[in-house]
């Protein structure tokens, strides 16, 4: 299902066009996976539903960002998604980190804090980069961004709540979410970058500048912080490296491993 | 007659309906987009409602299946358009009354601007009812509660481009 014919573009424009849309596809792509590896195992039904639910829309989101770039002559969308190696791939790290010790199958230690805070960080982020691409110069993305917008409004509720409630609800809750907090803040600055062509991006006006959103990111962060007694650090890190340059964690690896397992089976089978 | 070709392909639409909620045409959902019939060759425009939808590659093959029937059309193509966007205001009267039906309240047509929305009982109608989840069991429904008849039911979730 093609959603546009694309007219001829400048060779840097489209270069740049292309870095940010594998960049969003991804991170949707890897975090929705670590999203579905919950289900069966969150705190309550309610929040199997609702998470699986959420899962679901960004693995939808990841799909529309795929089949842009295969409007732009990247290739098949279950290429995309499936095919390419972890080295290509160009998800921040902290998305691809597994969601605590063991394995949904056997002995899931799973980290819920952890799953918050990730979710509750990205998605806002997400929302930031969602707002200023509506005003994108590719139309297409614009459009997209528009849809994606609307279904966002409804995760970021969602994981702002369950924030809120952990972080006022003091003890072990408290401790274990400041915890997660700590870790998040260790490679959150590769959530927010836009990679190597973030400087091109602004100049040609498909989305704002890395600056100008992670100022965004911050002031929506702000009162939220201010509610909870949480400090807003000065700066984020990239400890485990930077995702958008290719870098990744054996995490990764493995998740494609079991993801890409049916899809390997007969790669040419129609979906 | 194109006209007469245009209400045929109509009428093969309005029998296309939502696979979760068979109640419902595509075209009370607001699905439909365009038609545009020019000759033996249809175009139908589609908006998709929530992105991640499993129920679209499936909607998409009964519209095509659907106009099949009529012999008059020999080039049938169907697409997703994504501008303008799905939003729940585009369900019609007749389908909101084919959702109250199937035991789902149309969704709310006021939300304050903080987002905040409230739907009454599809069974009865009362206006004493609370949200469970936001979420379903499928992208576009959330669950909810009545107080009055003690029935749990699903709404069908607003969304909307001032979200």
């Amino acid at each position: 299902m093609k959603m546009v014919d694309v007219k001829p573009m400048n060779k840097d424009y489209q270069s740049s066009l292309i870095s940010l849309l594998y960049q969003l596809a991804d991170d949707d792509f890897i975090l929705a996976y670590r999203g579905s590896e919950w289900l069966g195992l969150a705190p309550h039904i309610e929040e199997d539903v609702a998470f699986s639910s959420i899962s679901q829309d960004t693995m939808g989101h990841a799909a529309m960002f795929y089949q842009l770039l295969s409007d732009l002559g990247e290739g098949d969308v279950d290429d995309l998604a499936h095919a390419r190696p972890a080295k290509v791939r160009k998800n921040a790290i902290l998305l691809e980190m597994v969601n605590g010790p063991g394995h949904y199958l056997s002995k899931p230690s799973y980290d819920w804090a952890f799953a918050v805070v990730r979710n509750y960080f990205y998605v806002q982020a997400k929302k930031v980069r969602m707002e200023s691409l509506k005003n994108s110069s590719y139309d297409p993305l614009a459009n997209a961004a528009l849809k994606v917008n609307m279904e966002l409004y409804y995760h970021l509720l969602h994981w702002k709540t369950w924030f809120v409630q952990l972080m006022q609800a003091g003890g072990e809750a408290r401790k274990r979410m400041e915890d997660a907090i700590h870790r998040v803040w260790d490679d959150f600055a590769g959530v927010l970058s836009l990679g190597p062509l973030g400087k091109e991006l602004a100049t040609f006006k498909i989305i704002e500048s890395e600056n100008i959103l992670k100022g965004k990111w911050k002031q929506s962060m702000k009162p939220v912080f201010d509610s909870v007694n949480l400090l807003m650090p000065e700066e984020f890190g990239t400890q485990s490296g930077d995702g958008r340059k290719g870098v990744h964690i054996k995490d990764l690896e493995d998740a494609l491993l079991t993801l890409r397992e049916v899809y390997q089976t007969d790669p040419a089978a129609s979906w | 007659m194109p006209q007469e070709k245009e209400k045929s392909v109509m009428k093969a639409l309005q029998k296309v309906k939502d696979p979760e909620i068979d109640s419902i045409s595509i075209i009370e959902l607001g699905m439909v987009k365009k038609v545009e019939v020019n000759g033996d060759s249809v175009l139908i425009e589609l908006l998709p409602t929530f992105m991640g939808c499993p129920a679209l590659d499936i909607i998409h093959k009964n519209v095509v299946d659907s106009i099949a029937e009529l012999t008059s059309m020999k080039e049938i193509d169907v697409q997703f358009i994504y501008h303008p966007p799905w939003t729940s205001d585009r369900v019609s009267d007749e389908g909101r009354l084919r959702l109250k039906e199937f035991g789902i309240a149309p969704p709310p047509k006021r939300i304050t601007e903080t987002g905040e929305w409230h739907v009454d009982c599809p069974y009865c109608d009362s206006t004493y009812t609370t949200i469970e989840n936001i979420f379903g069991p499928t992208a576009c429904r959330s669950i909810l509660y009545c107080k009055s008849c003690k029935n749990p039911f699903e709404a069908m979730k607003p969304v909307s481009t001032i979200m």
